[in-house]
């Protein structure tokens, strides 16, 4: 039992707090930048290799892409049904031989990216989905490579729905990285259940609760204004050209 | 300088195999303004997109300036479709990048470099008359802004040919007439040749110097606009001139008269009139302006039928207009 009306209480806590802050932050952030690499063009393939899209025929051969279509939507399946805690488990002999050790912060990103990837991949391939198929045949038209309609069309112009979809990922990455701290991995998670439950302190939780709602906020509130930035559909009014010419 | 030789497509749809092209040739010349003109379903679509190959035949030849396009490698129909510039019904351009943007876009998918992509963006879109709005992105432009957009990605990198797929069909009169003015001018300054495609056949009377109409994957009439028009039986030209059906009530010969070039301004009523005694009554007339030159067709209906109507249709046909008996009065009648 925790003494509120110790002198420290409130300094240790926001200690412990911020500490465990930052680990989330570190593991989130971290977790996010695999999450992207990886599940950016994961996603793309899963949407570009189905049959009449735009890699269809990948070195020319369409049952190159039909394999590759099938294989990933098997492993993205798989990864999105395994229960996290599960997951996090069975990767213990993954994470060791990447990390070295399956304890700790860092040894959590390897879980957390692993749930994560799958995830974002699927918004990815709806984002994509979405993209008018003019466009693809506009880049067509003009000679791109698959490369080339990837990087200056596919992506630049799902970059509003690929922003949201990203800020659910790390909602989602945030929400897994507290399972991760009752296993030993640390972050708020690891706080609020180490203080708050094993040792009944409200305080802890309600604080946690707090930080951690602060964050999502924070992210989803910045995905969507970068969002609405990007789209460039909504004309500002300055620049709207008057509905009736000026007389010459 | 286009030439489609024994195209065939099929497709395989939920309600069984659709045939959108049927043993379809078609060869466009040189700075020639070529229009397809049909109904929605008649594979005009699929007709356009096999020049650059956006979709192969399964049989057939294409060929563009000279080169096999069906025999090239990826890489080298890459480079073919710089050659070949593309607009669309849709404008299909980049919401996130400008009007400059989207031009630059083609300038980057042909490896231009950073100064000149920017040089050669403002040149064209000075052609298309749009360089006060090169940095407004498609959402703040008006249709045939749009379509001027489309219309400079398309030229970028030079082409010699440009494919217009139905490039006026989302636009307002007015704005159709001027991109259509723009498409003439560009291939006047720059030597293009257009195939374009259309269902709408004041399209191919405004700029097109040759026509071909395509009816369920199959080419039922093609040829140049001056000649279509004199060819007696043409659809192209019935098309062309608008002339209402028949009254159900006509008791004399009803003939259709077409004029084009010098005899356009012929008094051939009061030539009736006075050297046979007749008098006909117009039943309709259009005059348009095809392939630049004023042309028109009336109906006209002379009383009666027999050797003193028939005398009068060869001596007008002696004058070198085309004259198409529509319609007879029966032996009972007269």
């Amino acid at each position: 039992m925790i003494d509120y009306s110790a002198p420290d209480f409130w300094p240790i806590l926001i200690q412990n707090v911020l500490q465990g802050l930052v680990q989330t932050l570190y593991m989130t952030g971290v977790a996010l930048l695999v999450t992207i690499v990886i599940g950016l063009p994961l996603g793309i393939l899963l949407v570009g290799t189905e049959r009449r899209s735009f890699l269809e025929r990948i070195g020319g051969s369409r049952g190159l892409s039909a394999t590759i279509n099938r294989i990933l939507n098997f492993v993205v399946n798989l990864g999105r049904s395994v229960p996290f805690i599960i997951l996090m488990i069975a990767l213990i002999p993954f994470t060791r031989l990447v990390i070295g050790t399956f304890i700790g912060t860092t040894a959590a990103i390897v879980p957390l990216s692993v749930v994560a990837i799958p995830f974002f991949a699927r918004m990815v391939e709806i984002a994509v989905r979405e993209i008018d198929p003019g466009l693809i045949e506009a880049a067509d038209s003009l000679g791109a490579t698959r490369w080339q309609l990837v990087s200056k069309v596919l992506v630049p112009e799902t970059a509003g729905a690929l922003l949201l979809g990203l800020s659910t990922t790390v909602t989602s990455i945030i929400n897994f990285s507290a399972m991760v701290g009752v296993v030993g991995g640390g972050g708020l998670g690891q706080v609020a259940y180490s203080y708050g439950y094993q040792r009944y302190s409200t305080a802890y939780i309600v604080v946690v609760i707090i930080v951690i709602f602060v964050i999502v906020m924070v992210v989803q509130i910045l995905a969507g204004w970068a969002a609405r930035r990007l789209a460039h559909r909504i004309p500002s009014t300055k620049s709207r050209t008057p509905l009736v010419a000026p007389p010459t | 300088m286009i030439s489609l030789q024994h195209l065939h497509k099929t497709f395989s749809g939920a309600s069984g195999a659709v045939r959108a092209l049927d043993d379809v040739s078609i060869e466009v010349a040189e700075r020639q303004i070529f229009g397809v003109v049909g109904q929605s379903g008649a594979g005009k679509s699929t007709l356009i997109r096999t020049v650059n190959l956006l979709e192969r035949p399964d049989s057939g030849t294409v060929a563009v300036d000279g080169r096999d396009l069906l025999g090239l490698d990826a890489q080298g129909l890459r480079a073919a479709r710089h050659d070949i510039g593309m607009v669309f019904q849709q404008f299909n351009l980049l919401q996130g990048r400008t009007a400059r943007g989207n031009v630059e876009l083609a300038l980057e998918i042909a490896g231009v470099d950073r100064v000149e992509r920017r040089r050669r963006a403002g040149e064209i879109l000075d052609l298309v008359g749009l360089s006060s709005r090169a940095d407004s992105y498609p959402a703040q432009l008006s249709g045939g802004q749009k379509q001027r957009v489309g219309i400079a990605r398309a030229l970028a990198s030079n082409p010699k040919v440009l494919l217009s797929d139905e490039a006026t069909s989302a636009l307002d009169p007015e704005t159709m007439r001027s991109i259509l003015e723009l498409i003439r001018t560009i291939r006047d300054e720059l030597g293009l040749t257009v195939l374009l495609i259309t269902h709408e056949m004041d399209v191919i009377k405004r700029i097109c110097d040759s026509a071909a109409l395509l009816e369920s994957g199959r080419i039922v009439e093609q040829g140049r606009l001056a000649d279509v028009i004199t060819t007696p039986g043409s659809r192209l030209a019935a098309d062309l001139f608008p002339l209402h059906d028949l009254p159900p009530d006509v008791s004399g010969t009803v003939v259709d008269i077409t004029f084009s070039g010098g005899s356009a301004d012929r008094p051939v009523i009061a030539q009736l009139a006075r050297t046979h005694g007749f008098d006909v009554s117009i039943l309709g007339a259009a005059i348009e302006t095809i392939a630049g030159k004023q042309a028109g067709r009336t109906r006209l209906e002379i009383p009666g039928s027999g050797t003193a109507v028939d005398a009068a249709i060869a001596d007008l046909r002696s004058q070198d207009l085309l004259v198409e008996v529509i319609h007879t009065p029966s032996r009972a009648a007269s």
